[in-house]
């Protein structure tokens, strides 16, 4: 029986990507279903009338909302790449580090790029980074999820991408390498990984939106 | 029965007023794990707690065999990925992923507008409409549903995650004098919350009403 898959997303949105990254490393054909937020379609506002956002998975007319439901979504139901740890204690780590990524650091790099790299903002992302710092540090692997990427990992997608395309929109520092030497060579693999290289959306256009969003006039 | 639980250990961090650390009390529960409680002084948190949660040094926490699991929504999970009696999760992925994603929308959404409400002493209306817009999602959901709990015939991780919902919400109302969730505006939500109190494995786990009000009162006060 053919599995129909769909993506409702714009290019633009990390969280979108974190999807078309799973998607990838699991090889899923999947039709990509662009949206303008600006003027959403009624299939997404049909699929997600709870939050109306992106990304929205529809997997044989079934549809599925937020990021990191999805990802674990598609871990389960497509075997290949794992994607989460099979052990429940490293899986509970896995999703404890998720959700910091989107309850604290997150938020934090957001209120330091849009207020232009603010000190006690930028102080603020920086306590997050350290975490992540840290945790690398412990690890002592090539990503979070070890020799290969994991939930982890894939959740972090916007610290590897959007953080750069935004300080070279914006002149600003968020990430200084000497202070964060793990996280900065984890980015570099990290946006080298195949699955993850095929995902991402071209980077100038990440720049000038930034730029347009967040730049002084 | 898991082969090895006559050796596990099992302690959770707790603070008994709490709805988080409730939701893990009602999953043990529910699951028949025997666990220590360390009733934790939030005001003098202890080395142990700081020691197995740096990064958010809240509770609840979960040690199990002497690996520490945080946050009480990953706690419950991992409590039936380990002891799979009495399921928390549906099995079907589909309906994981609902699961997953109403418990995330409490969380995100509902019980930080409810929130919100009391601790801006009701005196805006924007978010009294948020608070009970939020509410709404919840009680068309149940009305959907048609059934007596958000996992069906038995409670499953939504209503769990729903507890606050279902009883401190109501003596926080209670404490202030401020009344959001009436029987004629969320029928559905004031019948779900009657049922899911007087659960078993939920009733032995709620905190005494009247050490919540007494909270209540002394940190929000007459709205």
């Amino acid at each position: 029986m053919a599995d129909e898959v769909k993506l409702h997303g714009v290019t633009g949105s990390p969280y979108v990507c974190r999807a078309v990254i799973a998607l990838n490393l699991k090889e899923i054909k999947y039709e990509f279903v662009a949206e303008d937020l600006s003027n959403k379609s009624a299939d997404l506002l049909k699929y997600n009338p709870v939050y109306k956002k992106v990304p929205v998975l529809v997997h044989n007319g079934n549809p599925i909302s937020e990021s990191l439901v999805i990802v674990e979504y598609i871990d389960e139901v497509w075997k290949g790449v794992p994607i989460l740890p099979q052990d429940a204690y490293e899986k509970a780590q896995a999703r404890f580090w998720a959700k910091f990524m989107d309850d604290k650091c997150f938020p934090a790099v957001f209120k330091a790029v849009s207020s232009h790299g603010e000190e006690q903002a930028v102080g603020e992302a920086h306590e997050a980074f350290q975490f992540l710092e840290n945790e690398l540090k412990v690890k002592g692997s090539k990503y979070f999820g070890g020799d290969n990427i994991n939930l982890v990992d894939i959740s972090a997608t916007f610290v590897a991408f959007w953080v750069g395309a935004a300080e070279e929109a914006l002149g600003i520092e968020l990430l200084p390498k000497d202070k964060f030497p793990k996280l900065t060579e984890w980015s570099d693999n990290y946006v080298n990984c195949q699955a993850v290289k095929d995902s991402l959306p071209p980077r100038e256009n990440i720049v000038a939106f930034f730029k347009k969003r967040f730049g002084k006039a | 029965m898991r082969s090895s639980e006559m050796a596990d250990e099992v302690t959770l961090y707790a603070d008994g007023r709490s709805p988080f650390v409730c939701r893990v009390k009602i999953a043990l529960n529910m699951k028949g794990i025997k666990y220590k409680n360390m009733e934790e002084d939030l005001q003098n948190k202890s080395g142990a707690l700081l020691n197995y949660n740096p990064v958010h040094k809240k509770v609840p926490v979960l040690v199990h065999n002497g690996n520490p699991i945080l946050e009480s929504l990953v706690i419950v999970e991992y409590l039936d990925n380990v002891w799979e009696r009495v399921p928390i999760l549906p099995q079907d992925p589909y309906e994981k992923a609902a699961a997953r994603f109403w418990a995330k929308f409490i969380d995100d959404k509902c019980i930080p507008a409810l929130y919100k409400v009391f601790s801006s002493k009701g005196e805006e209306e924007q978010v009294i409409t948020e608070a009970c817009e939020q509410l709404q999602i919840l009680e068309d959901e149940l009305e959907l549903k048609g059934k007596k709990f958000f996992g069906g015939d038995n409670i499953n991780l939504v209503d769990i995650a729903a507890d606050f919902i279902a009883y401190w919400l109501q003596l926080l109302e209670e404490a202030t004098e401020m009344k959001l969730v009436t029987r004629s505006k969320f029928p559905k939500i004031t019948e779900w919350a009657e049922g899911f109190v007087n659960c078993q494995v939920v009733k032995e786990m709620l905190p005494p009403r009247a050490i919540m009000l007494a909270y209540y009162k002394n940190r929000f006060g007459k709205i």
